[in-house]
């Protein structure tokens, strides 16, 4: 018990003097699962939407597809990746094996499903009961798909949160393809493994503490955004048509 | 008789086994204020959604006049619960002239003629979901006449409105038909039809049973035995 409490004091202290390590392995999470997130977003949100509006033979299978990679062990995505970025592999002369890239990839490809599943389900819902008069208003298939996408902006707010947690607490893939290089792909989950491996309990802890405030910040983030459409239904509301050029914005 | 804005010929919809219009045939001329009714599920909703174009018949065929002034028809639909975006109240209206390729000062002018003939000018900056019920559907309707449609398609456009709301949006409606647009109606509402419609379609289970000028409607002398209950209030369900 003694050496747990010493552990979490210790992990404080270097929570509270900005450890250089501490830092440059919380700065590089949030750099590579942030980008992966942009990534996914642009991806998921478009791929997402597509889905749910675009009526095509075999879209039912896509779907279930889909629904099973929502599922996707990180791990199984980190050895994909893994054998298409290495040397032998179809990508190996991208030279991105054990660096930050590699990792981003990996990340992109496990969120992805996370935000195109979601998104498909919250845009398929408004096009069931709105697609009609966004038609009748002349609208084609796809620029119905933009215009829910803005107008789902809250509800898709919390998704792209949802797919950067899990894109920073998980492990397996980041830890393949990046292969937890001290000062180069270390991220916040490789070192914890590392370090709790190599008995260095405070700097896990104090890793895990950041991890572990990261979500929870996420989660309260979460939480605003859906108490701020539950009490404000017509805001954050603008002028800008949201679509292409918004060329009727006053 | 001028070529009919839209014309349905011998028309059937079917909805997996259900008939939802059964070999419907009616014309629609310029100008024209047209009221459907029937009881629920008789094919009202359905019908005007063929009108529009945005459901396409099973058999029969819908044709519609090449154009009107040398420009292709106009149709706008306002639903009995409008969807509007999360924009504000004239944007709203902005995009739909945008989606109909009214772009720039012309759009801008558009949006705020509409805006103030509907008594929202003064709201036009406001998120269009914070609106009233009636207002929200103030907005639909100024959307829709935005758009300087030949045809006015409503779907119950007044079922969910408090008789306060109600009065002020048949009274835009009223004041929309006489500039010339053709209106066509779905409602419940005998009286609103008695005030706005002076031809009405009556349908049961998909049929048109009775499309006569409204003062013969009303009067029931030539209507058939179905159309005489749903008058008198005994609904045919």
């Amino acid at each position: 018990m003694d050496a747990f409490v010493e552990s979490l004091r210790t992990a404080w202290l270097l929570i509270l003097h900005a450890d250089a390590q501490l830092l440059r392995v919380v700065g590089l999470s949030l750099g590579v699962s942030g980008t992966a997130c942009l990534l996914a977003a642009g991806l998921g949100l478009a791929g997402g939407a597509a889905l749910a509006v675009a009526r095509f033979p075999g879209r039912r299978g896509v779907l279930v597809i889909l629904n099973t990679l929502l599922a996707l062990p990180s791990v199984v995505v980190g050895l994909v990746v893994y054998l298409l970025l290495s040397r032998s592999g179809p990508l190996g002369s991208w030279g991105l094996l054990f660096t930050p890239g590699a990792m981003v990839i990996a990340q992109t490809v496990l969120v992805v499903p996370v935000v195109a599943a979601l998104t498909r389900e919250a845009i398929a819902d408004s096009w069931k009961h709105n697609g009609e008069q966004l038609t009748s208003l002349g609208a084609s298939r796809w620029t119905a798909g933009l215009l829910l996408l803005w107008d789902e902006r809250l509800a898709l707010l919390t998704v792209l949160l949802a797919a950067f947690g899990r894109a920073i607490s998980e492990v397996g893939a980041v830890m393949i393809v990046g292969g937890n290089i001290d000062g180069h792909t270390r991220v916040m989950t490789t070192a914890i493994a590392l370090e709790t491996s190599k008995g260095d309990l405070p700097l896990a802890l104090a890793l895990g503490m950041v991890l572990l405030g990261v979500v929870l910040l996420l989660n309260v983030l979460i939480a605003l955004v859906r108490w701020w459409a539950t009490h404000h239904p017509g805001g954050p509301a603008t002028d800008a048509v949201p679509v292409a050029g918004g060329a009727a914005n006053g | 008789m001028a070529e009919p804005l839209i014309a349905l010929e011998a028309v059937g919809l079917r909805y997996g086994t259900l008939d939802a219009l059964r070999s419907v045939n009616l014309r629609i001329q310029a100008g024209e204020r047209v009221a459907f009714i029937g009881a629920n599920g008789s094919g009202k909703s359905t019908l005007l959604r063929v009108l529009h174009g945005l459901l396409p018949p099973t058999s029969g065929e819908r044709r519609q006049v090449a154009g009107v002034e040398g420009r292709p028809l106009r149709i706008a639909m306002l639903f009995q619960r409008p969807f509007l975006l999360r924009l504000t109240v004239q944007g709203n209206v902005k995009l739909a002239l945008w989606l109909a390729g009214v772009r720039g000062d012309a759009g801008r002018a558009r949006c705020e003629e509409a805006l103030q003939r509907v008594g929202l000018v003064d709201q036009a900056l406001r998120p269009a979901r914070a609106l009233s019920g009636g207002q929200q559907q103030r907005l639909a309707l100024a959307r829709a006449w935005a758009l300087r449609p030949d045809v006015l398609l409503l779907d119950e456009p007044t079922a969910s409105l408090d008789p306060s709301a109600k009065r002020e949006v048949e009274h835009l409606l009223g004041e929309f038909a006489d500039q010339g647009l053709a209106l066509l109606i779905a409602s419940h509402n005998l009286g609103q039809v008695k005030r706005l419609a002076e031809r009405v379609v009556y349908l049961e289970q998909g049929r048109v049973l009775a499309d006569v000028p409204a003062a013969q409607f009303f009067d029931g002398a030539v209507l058939p035995p179905e159309a005489k209950l749903f008058l008198k209030g005994e609904l045919p369900w």
